[in-house]
């Protein structure tokens, strides 16, 4: 049973460069098994080089990456941890039925019923060629081929894009009923934070290569506070507000918005709440965010 | 057995969406005594949420004594909540009914009538806060 006290995913101090460019660094993360995981952050901030990483299909250049206990790439990794990639590589000469037959044949843990689940959430004819069906299609092969191999760690890199919503509702469905029924740990990239929140327990939120939030989902949003208030009479942030950790901050009129780390004073004359998880994330994310990153909240492992 | 539907915009938190549900179905009896809850992968399979956020609800039906689970069978409801005096023929209902007509001949809107009841309301059933998390 010392498995499940394994993390699905740890990094310690994880980089890899392309060149002279860093699309990931200095990367401490652990995520605890059976999670469900949103992996935010702008195009290029470094989320698909981290999911690759995690499979093995690209190497560090500092520090290194643990899944489920074992270096990623080896063989034991390799078949519990299953990718699907944003370019969907398929092979587009076999047919829906030739896919899923060399899944069979190359997966000890081969479920069919798994990766029929996820075909017949579509009208997929079995004798199509994967080359030429539509995106959307081609994505639930995908998918399909990646829940049949039953992987303790999922690894989606934005899986749900190409997706109809009611496509989207039925696939997001499969993968929660795969994580209630085997604890999958599931980490999604996504850009679609407001259906992010009903959905993930854990967020690792990245931006320019760098973790700039990571842990828990709701004590994250606890962390925080989103406050409304009237301006100075120059018309600026109040002094009080600016001495305080604000993440991200607005003015309309008289009025100000802000995303503080931690509490507010009481005794300011502000309305505060706790702020949703797609406010947190979009404030992180705003272009305006504070980039301290010694002032981001501690990551899973520090607050464990 | 009965199906949630997840409101996502409205602000309630989904846990206590699927409790105020399953309690909906007590009281209009859709579920007895003895019935088993859909099971949490059933559920997040139609609703598309968290399994943690079923296990969150279920949890706190069984604090408030609603349903019991029996390891490897389910959680099942342990006690109805409808009762005669909700029943559309109660002798309760039938005055309630009386007095809201005859709020309606003395001129009150929908927003009178509902500030009035809420007040009287939270007098003789002072409100609970725990259920604000």
């Amino acid at each position: 049973m010392n498995e499940t006290n394994c993390a699905a995913l740890r990094t310690d101090a994880l980089g890899r460069a392309f060149g002279r460019t860093w699309a990931l660094r200095a990367c401490d993360l652990e995520i605890p098994a059976g999670s469900v995981v949103l992996l935010a952050g702008p195009n290029g901030a470094g989320k698909s080089t981290l999911l690759h990483l995690a499979a093995g299909l690209l190497t560090p250049t500092t520090g290194h990456a643990q899944v489920l206990g074992r270096t990623p790439g080896t063989r034991d990794a390799r078949a519990r941890t299953a990718l699907v990639a944003q370019d969907k590589p398929l092979h587009p000469g076999l047919t829906v039925a030739e896919q899923l037959r060399a899944g069979r044949e190359l997966n000890s843990r081969w479920d069919q019923n798994a990766a029929l689940a996820v075909l017949r959430t579509a009208d997929i004819p079995p004798g199509t060629r994967v080359g030429r069906l539509s995106p959307g299609l081609r994505t639930r092969v995908a998918l399909a081929t990646a829940l049949g191999r039953r992987p303790d760690l999922l690894l989606l890199d934005e899986p749900l894009a190409d997706l109809d919503p009611p496509a989207r509702h039925q696939v997001l469905g499969l993968l929660m009923a795969d994580n209630a029924e085997r604890g999958t740990t599931i980490v999604f990239s996504s850009h679609i934070l407001h259906e992010a929140e009903q959905i993930c327990d854990q967020v690792v939120l990245l931006r320019q290569g760098r973790v700039r939030l990571a842990g828990p989902a709701q004590p994250l949003c606890t962390a925080h506070t989103a406050v409304t208030g009237r301006t100075d009479r120059a018309g600026h942030l109040p002094a009080a507000l600016t001495a305080l950790p604000v993440v991200e901050s607005s003015i309309t009129g008289r009025q100000f918005t802000a995303l503080v780390r931690g509490p507010v004073p009481p005794e300011e004359p502000w309305l505060t709440r706790v702020p949703s998880l797609e406010e947190l994330l979009l404030a992180h994310l705003h272009p305006t965010a504070t980039t301290d990153s010694a002032a981001a909240p501690a990551t899973g492992r520090d607050a464990a | 057995m009965i199906a949630f539907r997840i409101e996502r915009s409205s602000g309630v938190a989904t846990y206590l969406q699927l409790v105020h549900q399953v309690k909906q179905a007590l009281l209009l009896g859709v579920l007895e005594p003895g019935d088993r809850l859909p099971t949490a992968k059933d559920v997040v399979a139609a609703t598309a949420i968290n399994p943690n956020t079923v296990l969150k609800a279920y949890r706190e039906l069984e604090r408030e004594g609603l349903v019991e689970p029996r390891p490897g069978l389910g959680t099942f409801v342990r006690r109805s909540l409808a009762r005669e005096q909700l029943a559309p023929d109660s002798p309760l209902r039938a005055e309630l009914t009386t007095w809201f007509t005859r709020a309606r001949a003395a001129g009150l809107d929908r927003d009178d009538v509902v500030a009035l009841s809420t007040a009287l309301l939270d007098q003789h059933f002072p409100p609970t806060t725990e259920n604000d998390a």
